[in-house]
Order: structure tokens, then sequence, then C-alpha cells
């Protein structure tokens, strides 16, 4: 049985950029470890000798395109969903000062 | 009139017989929606003008005896699909203001086979619940009974279409999605083969168990809807290019002889027993029609929960990581630095599920863990993949209940995450081997729907289609309205 403390918690929040507030961290303690504790059960399944499925389908792959431009340009239209823009570049904080 | 009552079949028949118009059917949704509506919290947009500009132009082709099965026929979509210029909020705040710039595939081929869309369904926050209540714009409530949910995460599209509030409309189904709240509402839901239908413009969870598929109140109907969705798209590089069959034709084949399996470890001691006495009725009707019943085993399908609760988080931890705050969606107020905009924007848009999901996600991914975790669901994945293989080596398709109740009380159990992913017992396995499954509804109990499960095959929604078809034709169970929305 494995228990997640609050630093462990911390520090998957940190990995996943997330802003996780007081109240909420004790209630993602409990919860992703009571989650870690049920996912644990598959330890004991037998998966000797067994490959990890890679797509549902059997002998699919991912297929390939020739690699040409086929989209026309969008560049304004999905701007307008844009939180900040200037020039027609997104903006965000400062990165380096 | 009280066309809100017939199927998308019967509507089809009466628009091209000009018995009724599409602007009037269009508009008789519209005021269902109107009178309906707010206490389901069904619909979370309704595009009224453009129902009504649609219609019309249906309304022209029909006039000219230029109509498909589907002309002038209106639905509605879940709001995870993208829709060209109007709001798709996948039921989160970090895409409350996100305008979508495009139609997903699906969207496009309903719209180009003639259907009117009335508007965008309600549903789990990006589609991470089973019950409705994640969304960001608040729960959905079971027609049912209202103190209810509808099941999730497409609870918006089901309860609609069980309120004949529209005859049908888009759902998607990562492990039970579209089944479990057609089951828990009464209605028919239709999950494909995955890559039957483009993901291209569906907000993607998990990519390698997201599929489209539809909510109506007829097998026919699903069929109808899935013929005009499914086939081959170069959009999204899963998509199977694979012919679709005529579904809607192949619906009348007699079940003579049809091998029908018993999922046995479905038959388990967490299903209610009333839920098990519907089932086991429906299966006495399979019976009649001429089928065999015999009992399957799938000794690893009791680990499909938590396979799942492993590889659906760590892909919807990576797809979300797209949500930044940078180029589209929520942004934070005066954030102090790059770090704290990504982290504010997520940690104020995203819900409690989905910052749970995605930090489960992150944790079986994370150096260390990933063998095993994440390594390990996907090889007992495939284990859960040769049970059904080796079970469709001996029966045509597997039957089961879809849920283990009835509809739950809103509210139940919103504080323990594993007792609601449990609600998904029997549907997540199809979503792991990557089959079809359709939930038809087969019974009552106390007043609120049960659900049948069919599963079958890859690419055996022709067959899946022609059981649950004849099934109904010997059953009304599918033509129960719940009380006041007869």
């Amino acid at each position: 049985m494995s228990t997640l403390t609050r630093k462990e918690v911390e520090a998957i929040a940190h990995l996943a950029r997330l802003a996780i507030t007081e109240t909420e961290f004790p209630v993602y303690v409990a919860s992703l470890s009571s989650i870690v504790a049920f996912i644990e059960q598959l330890a004991a399944a037998d998966t000797a000798n067994v490959e990890p499925m890679a797509h549902p389908l059997a002998g699919q792959v991912q297929r390939l395109r020739p690699d040409v431009i086929t989209e026309s340009d969008h560049h304004d239209k999905y701007q307008q969903n844009a939180p900040q823009v200037q020039a027609g570049l997104y903006l965000v904080p400062k990165v380096i000062e | 009139m009280t066309v809100h009552t017939l199927t998308i079949a019967e509507l089809a028949r009466k628009l091209r017989s000009r018995e009724v118009s599409s602007e009037e059917l269009t508009r008789a949704c519209l005021a269902r929606i109107e009178q309906h509506n707010k206490p389901l919290n069904a619909f979370l947009t309704v595009t009224a003008d453009a129902a009504l500009a649609a219609s019309r132009v249906a309304d022209k082709r029909l006039a000219a005896g230029d109509a498909g099965p589907l002309t002038g026929v209106p639905i509605g979509h879940k709001d995870i699909f993208c829709t060209d210029g109007v709001r798709t909020s996948c039921g989160s705040r970090i895409l409350d203001n996100f305008v979508a710039p495009y139609d997903a595939t699906v969207v496009a081929r309903l719209k180009n086979a003639g259907t009117v869309m009335i508007g965008k369904l309600n549903m789990d926050e990006f589609a991470m619940g089973s019950s409705n209540e994640t969304s960001y714009y608040g729960p959905v409530a079971n027609p049912w009974d209202r103190t209810r949910v509808p099941g999730g995460s497409s609870g918006g599209s089901a309860a609609a279409v069980a309120a004949r509030l529209l005859p049908a409309a888009t759902g998607t189904d990562t492990g039970g999605s579209i089944r479990q709240p057609a089951a828990l509402t009464g209605i028919t839901g239709f999950k494909p083969t995955y890559g039957r239908v483009s993901r291209y413009g569906m907000i993607a969870f998990a990519s390698s168990l997201d599929q489209a598929g539809v909510l109506t109140r007829s097998v026919e109907d699903a069929a109808l809807l899935l013929e005009a969705m499914a086939g081959f798209d170069p959009a999204d590089s899963t998509s199977v290019d694979v012919p679709v069959p005529k579904y809607s034709t192949l619906l009348e084949q007699p079940l003579k002889g049809l091998k029908i399996g018993l999922l046995k470890e479905f038959f388990d001691k967490g299903l209610d027993e009333s839920n098990a006495a519907c089932v086991r009725a429906a299966l006495d009707v399979c019976k009649r029609l001429g089928a065999e019943l015999r009992e399957v085993s799938l000794p690893n399908l009791p680990l499909s929960v938590p396979t799942y609760y492993v590889v659906a988080p760590a892909e919807c931890s990576s797809n979300l990581s797209r949500f930044d705050g940078v180029r589209f969606g929520y942004r934070c107020k005066d954030p102090k630095d790059l770090m704290d905009l990504y982290k504010r924007s997520r940690g104020e848009g995203f819900g409690a599920e989905v910052k749970r999901r995605i930090m489960t996600g992150t944790y079986v991914l994370s150096a260390g863990y990933y063998d095993a975790y994440y390594l390990k669901a996907q090889k007992v994945r495939a284990l859960i993949n040769e049970d059904f293989r080796r079970a469709f080596g001996e029966v045509d398709v597997l039957m089961g209940p879809t849920t283990p109740t009835p509809a739950f009380a809103i509210g139940a159990k919103m504080n323990d995450p594993i007792t609601m992913y449990l609600n998904d017992i029997y549907t997540i396995g199809a979503n792991l081997a990557g089959l079809p499954a359709m939930s038809v509804p087969c019974g009552l109990v106390e007043g609120l729907p049960v659900g049948l499960q069919i599963i079958g095959p890859h690419f055996s929604e022709a067959k899946i289609f022609n059981v649950g078809h004849l099934y109904q034709r010997e059953t009304d169970w599918h033509r129960r309205a719940p009380a006041g929305y007869a």
C-alpha cells in the first residue's frame, strides 16, 4: 500500500504545471493515494512474456503522410482565441530579464 | 403535432412526403428546449438562428427531391466536437471563451448529410466523469428523476434525447461515456470500433481509447447516423481505411443460430439483482429469436478498471498539456512570470477531477514509476484484448449489463473517485480492446431505465445493429418516455 505524501503531491503538481491551493492539497493527497493503491492491484497480474499493447487494432500502424503543406493560412482566425496578441504575435510575460 | 416523439427514421419519411418541414421540426425542437432545458441543464449553447437557416436550406433540398435520409433532421453535438464559429467549451472553464475555428470531421459529415445542428450539449469536463457532475456549467439532471444523474460523460446528449428535446445527439466514449448515460436514461447509445469514426476536431482525452458515436432513441437511427459519420479521414492518423457498410440496410438478418456469449464476469456480486433480472429477460428475448446462449469467461476483465485508470490519465496528462494559457483558452490574471502563467491558468482553468487525472497520469508516467504502472497496464491491456479475441473465436457477440445499477443520486459519489470509477466496470473493457459496443434499454427498475450491452468483434457494427434492432422490434423499452416528457 503506497500512500503519497504532501511533498510527493507537490512534486507531481509542479511536473504537471498545476497551481494547487492549500484547501485542495489534503483532498488530492487522500484521493491520489487511494487511486495509487487501487491501480496497484495490477502488480498481481502475471504479465511475463506479454508484449505491451501499442494499438487496439492488431497490425495497425500509424500512417505517415508526405511532408507537404496542405493547410492554408488561418493565422488571424486562430489568433482570435488568443488571450493576448500584438502584431500577429502571442504575448507572454517576459521570460529573459 | 407530436413530432418530438418520433425517431429519425420516422421523421425522414414525413420530411420526404412533405408532411412536415425541417423548419417546423427545428422550431418544435427549439420550443421543447425552451420549455424543458432549464431544469435539465442539457444544452450549453442553442444555435437557433443558424439552425433555422440550415433547416430552410434542407427544405429546399427536400422540395427539389435532392435529399438523403438525414436531410432536415435536427441533431445536437456534444460540446467536445469543434463547431466552426460556435463556442466549444468541452465543459471546462479553460475553454469557456473558445470559439472553434473549424468543424470536426463528425460535425462536417453530418452537416453534409443535411442534418440541422440545434446546439451544443453539456458534458463532464473534458469527458472525465460518469455522472455529468464535473462540468464547469453544473450537473445535468436525469429526466426520469431529476434528483439523479444522467450518467456521463455524454450526459447532456443523453438527457436531451431521453427528454425528447431532439431525436439524436453525438457523443464520445472513452470508458463508457456513450453507453453508460444511454443506459441510465433509457436510450440507445452506440460506440463504434476504434478508428471507425474520425477523431479530428474532437477534443482529445485519451487518444488510444476515444471514439465518437451516437445517442438515439432507436437502433435504426444509430445505424443511419453512423453510416453518415464513419469512414476514412486522412486528418486523423488512427482513422481506419475500411469501407463503411450501409448499416441501415443490414438490420433484418434473422438471429437464428447467432451465438451470444454471456459475460460471466459481468454477472458478479457488484451487479444489482434487479438490473440482472432485466438483462436476463432481454437474453430470453434473443433466445426466442433463435440465438444460442452460452457463458463465456474473460478472466482478466476484472482488471479493466485499474488498467484504464493508468492508461487514460497517462494519455490525458499528455493531451491536456496543450492548455497553457498562451495561444487560446483561459489565462490567469496578472501572471508574474511564465511558470506562474502556466500553473495558475491551468490550476484555475481546470476543475477538480481533471486536475486529479492529470496528476495521476503525471505520476504513472514519471521516472521510476513508468514500468511499474504504465508499462504494466499496457501489458494487462494486452491480456484483456486477448481474452476478447479468444471469446470471439467461440461466439458472435457478447452480452451483459451496461451498468451495475440504475442512475444514482446527484452528489452520491462525488467525494469518492474510486466508487465513481467503478460505475464503468462493464463498459471499459470494450474501450481497452477497441471494440464496437452498444447499450439498448431493456427494462425499468423502480421507474429507472436499465441497459443491455452488446459487444462485438472489431468492425462488427452491422451485426450489433442487427441484433439490437431485432431486439427492439420485440420490445418497447426504447419507446418509453420519462413522465412529463412524453
